[in-house]
């Protein structure tokens, strides 16, 4: 057993914790939010050409670093320490995951985009009537000479405004909510029928409603086995909530860090606040939800190439902690702040925000619970 | 002991929901639905309905223009305005600053300011708190110097921040604590003075929120004079007012009937909205439960705090126990937006302020009723740590009615 990080790996952290340090204060962010685009593409061609890290987790064949989960693991970690928006998720842990997976024709040219910061991806998944239910699809592809036709709605695409192809989820067959008859296409975002609206989103990223209106797409979009996706879909969304809970275990570092400097410089009564013992108690079961919490994100890492059935269940378990600990040590950094932690100037507002949206992303925590019951309970031997 | 209203009250519920279906102003109506952000207008706009009707201030002795309810008719009240979803009465002037002056005012003061008060003309903030006094009130440091002008009138000159001041933006007058006595104990150098926002020296900066409302201000005075007799009570005795203002804050702060209101609207969300299973999600166990525990925790609020207006009835003003009140109803407040945030789902990302929602309905961004579901749970973080932080609450009954 070895809890250590290879050189090359901590290399890695600190060349993400140093760029960040120098480019991405919390004010430089703060104007890159209000901005128009609300991104930063020189952010991002600096990430493939000078830190080389949207290669992290892909193998020295296709142009990467040679790493998996554990990489992405750790740009995670330190991109929730400094809220970074870039679409790191959307694209090199979905795209890049979706691609690497299904042994797609294009894929090593379309990874090689995603390392050289050419191909930017966002996850068209969701739907307004499906709640967490990666099966729940009304958005159809019809067969349609050699190719497909898209019709359908996904809610809420993060990154979308940003992305140049969209991964949508579709139905080919079945009906609503049948694990079968699910398929998985790279949609180059320019096609013809593609309507969105744009908006921010509250804590600070950009995303689309997405409409498929007649939208032609040829066959080799098609990701993966027709009909035969909603396996691929999983495996990927469990490697993306892995990296969820890497991103929260930086964002909760922060909060819990921010709170004690706070705790320890405010004086209310002659005193540092850290000094009752009621605020004590608090930040010491926000310190214990936050090892918890990394503890939870390195299982279900690890354990993310096991059988399906193992990963499924330990990424669920892990979201359920980080979900609890979100709400926790969010509200409590903003409690021990008083008036200070509801102001917008102030950082920690922002990462109890990110944190709250980091509650529902890929599931809420009833979702993952009802999950983990179903593989460890019902399904048991 | 009987739970039952008397026909008495039952007459008078049916009158005053009568009287808000027929007077309740229709553009308010409107901006509520859209959840737009409510302007000074606004919120006067009920208020002059009600100062009309002479119901603005339920819980004000008659004597200084009160409508004599009981305090079931009072709870009868409340019900009803929130069934109605009507937006709440500012309390800055009615339920603080209006009972502090009819309580301990001189008889001219209570002419000049009560009019003003009740009728709305007068928007009133508070100057409270400060960078360095949240929890610790009476640590304050804005200080008030008496000196007598070259007209030789006796004046204070008044230095000093304030801080979360609520909807200064729009003030006509402050209520405010200041030092009188830099030399006496913390809490006995304390006075409550009244000052005209209008006066030279008095600068108000917006402090934005996180959910980007702008509800609160910062309050910087420099030189600002202050008549004498705008002092309320005795010099020096301001803790006495404030000690008294915050029993009422407290009172007032459990906020039952809302929170009744913010559950029935997200029983209605979750009949809408579908859980994952493609049922509603208001028959989805895990959340079913949710709402259940909620509704019983509201419950137990609600009859304590039915068992205090008893006891203040019967002439025992509201105690320590009030803090109780402010805790559980806070946390109830709270766990109402969780769950709001909860059913919105995925629509609860988007972030509409000062984006542009209309225009394009053929390509909503979400049902309505997720819009403001994140800001107002952001929003709602404030209710554990203003009026006194639940953990200064809890150090009051551990006190006072512990006696530890």
């Amino acid at each position: 057993m070895d809890f250590n990080f290879t050189e090359e790996q901590s290399m890695l952290r600190d060349t993400i914790a140093s760029f960040l340090q120098d480019k991405y204060s919390f004010d430089a962010r703060r104007a890159t939010v209000k901005s128009d685009s609300g991104w930063r593409a020189d952010h991002w061609q600096a990430f493939a050409e000078e830190l080389g890290i949207l290669g992290a987790p892909f193998s020295e064949d296709l142009g990467g670093l040679g790493g998996g989960a554990l990489e992405n693991m750790i740009v995670m970690e330190e991109f929730g320490k400094a809220l970074v928006i870039e679409p790191y998720m959307g694209t090199v842990v979905i795209g890049g995951g979706f691609l690497k997976h299904s042994g797609h024709a294009a894929a090593s040219d379309l990874i090689g985009g995603i390392i050289g910061g050419t191909v930017v991806t966002a996850f068209a998944y969701a739907e307004p009537q499906g709640r967490y239910n990666l099966a729940d699809l009304k958005t159809t592809a019809k067969k349609d000479g050699a190719g497909y036709v898209l019709n359908g709605h996904k809610a809420v695409v993060i990154g979308s405004p940003w992305a140049t192809h969209l991964i949508v989820t579709a139905r080919t067959g079945g009906s609503q909510r049948e694990a079968s008859g699910i398929s998985v296409f790279l949609v180059d975002k320019k096609s013809a029928g593609i309507v969105t609206r744009d908006y921010p989103t509250v804590d600070g990223l950009r995303a689309s409603e997405v409409y498929f209106e007649n939208v032609s797409i040829p066959a080799d979009a098609l990701i993966g086995v027709e009909g035969a996706g909603l396996p691929l879909i999983e495996k990927v969304v469990d490697e993306a909530i892995a990296a969820t809970c890497a991103e929260s275990v930086g964002v909760l570092r922060k909060l819990h860090e921010g709170t004690l400097d706070y705790a320890r410089q405010r004086k209310q009564f002659g005193t540092a606040i850290a000094n009752f013992q009621v605020l004590q108690h608090r930040m010491v079961d926000m310190f214990i939800n936050v090892e918890q919490s990394l503890s939870m994100t390195y299982m279900a890492t690890l354990k993310l190439d096991e059988s399906d059935h193992e990963r499924a269940k330990a990424v669920s378990a892990a979201k359920v902690q980080i979900g609890r600990s979100c709400k926790f040590v969010g509200q409590s950094a903003i409690q021990i702040h008083g008036g200070m932690g509801m102001t917008d100037e102030l950082a920690i507002g922002h990462y109890f925000k990110r944190a709250t949206m980091i509650e529902g992303q890929f599931g809420s925590v009833d979702h993952h619970l009802r999950r983990y019951e179903t593989l460890s309970i019902d399904q048991a031997a | 002991m009987n739970l039952d209203f008397s026909p008495e009250d039952l007459a008078f519920r049916d009158e005053v929901r009568a009287f808000i279906a027929a007077n309740y102003p229709a553009s308010l109506r409107g901006k509520q639905e859209e959840g737009e952000e409510l302007a000074k207008e606004d919120f006067l706009a009920w208020h002059r309905v009600l100062a009309a009707k002479g119901w603005v201030n339920p819980a004000w002795p008659t004597e200084y223009g009160g409508p004599g309810w009981t305090s079931t008719q009072r709870y009868i009240w409340s019900e009803e305005c929130a069934r109605a979803d009507t937006i709440a009465i500012l309390p800055f002037g009615i339920n603080m600053v209006g009972p502090v002056i009819y309580t301990f005012g001189t008889p001219e003061q209570k002419k000049r300011f009560v009019p003003g008060i009740l009728s709305g003309d007068a928007w009133w903030c508070q100057g409270y708190s400060e960078p360095g006094a949240g929890s610790d009130l009476a640590s304050l440091k804005t200080k008030a110097e008496r000196f007598t002008d070259d007209d030789g009138k006796e004046y204070y000159l008044v230095n000093g921040q304030k801080t979360w001041t609520t909807m200064a933006q729009h003030a006509d007058w402050g209520f405010f604590l200041v030092r009188t006595d830099p030399t006496a104990k913390i809490q006995e150098g304390i006075s409550f003075l009244l000052i005209d926002m209008k006066s030279p020296g008095i600068t108000v900066r917006p402090i934005i929120t996180l959910g980007g409302e702008h509800e609160v201000n910062e309050v910087w005075l420099e030189n600002v004079k202050v008549p004498v007799e705008n002092r309320i009570y005795e010099e020096n005795k301001g803790w006495t007012c404030a000690k008294f203002l915050l029993a009422h804050e407290r009172s007032g702060i459990a906020g039952v009937a809302r929170s009744k209101r913010g559950i029935e609207r997200i029983r209605q969300m979750a009949t809408t909205e579908l859980g994952d299973d493609g049922q509603s999600l208001l028959k989805d166990a895990a959340f079913k439960r949710k709402v259940a525990e909620l509704e019983i925790d509201l419950y137990a609020l609600e009859y304590t705090e039915l068992r205090t207006l008893a006891a203040e009835s019967a002439g025992k003003g509201p105690g320590p126990e009030s803090s109780v009140l402010k805790i559980k109803g806070t946390e109830i407040q709270q766990r109402v937006t969780e769950l709001a945030l909860e059913a919105a789902g995925h629509y609860g990302a988007p972030y509409f302020r000062g984006f542009p929602t209309d225009g394009d309905n053929m390509h909503a961004i979400g049902p309505d009723y997720a819009h403001r579901t994140a800001p107002t749970y952001f929003n709602v973080r404030k209710t554990s740590i203003y009026g006194g932080s639940n953990e200064i609450q809890r150090n009051i009954i551990a006190k006072m009615v512990l006696g530890l």
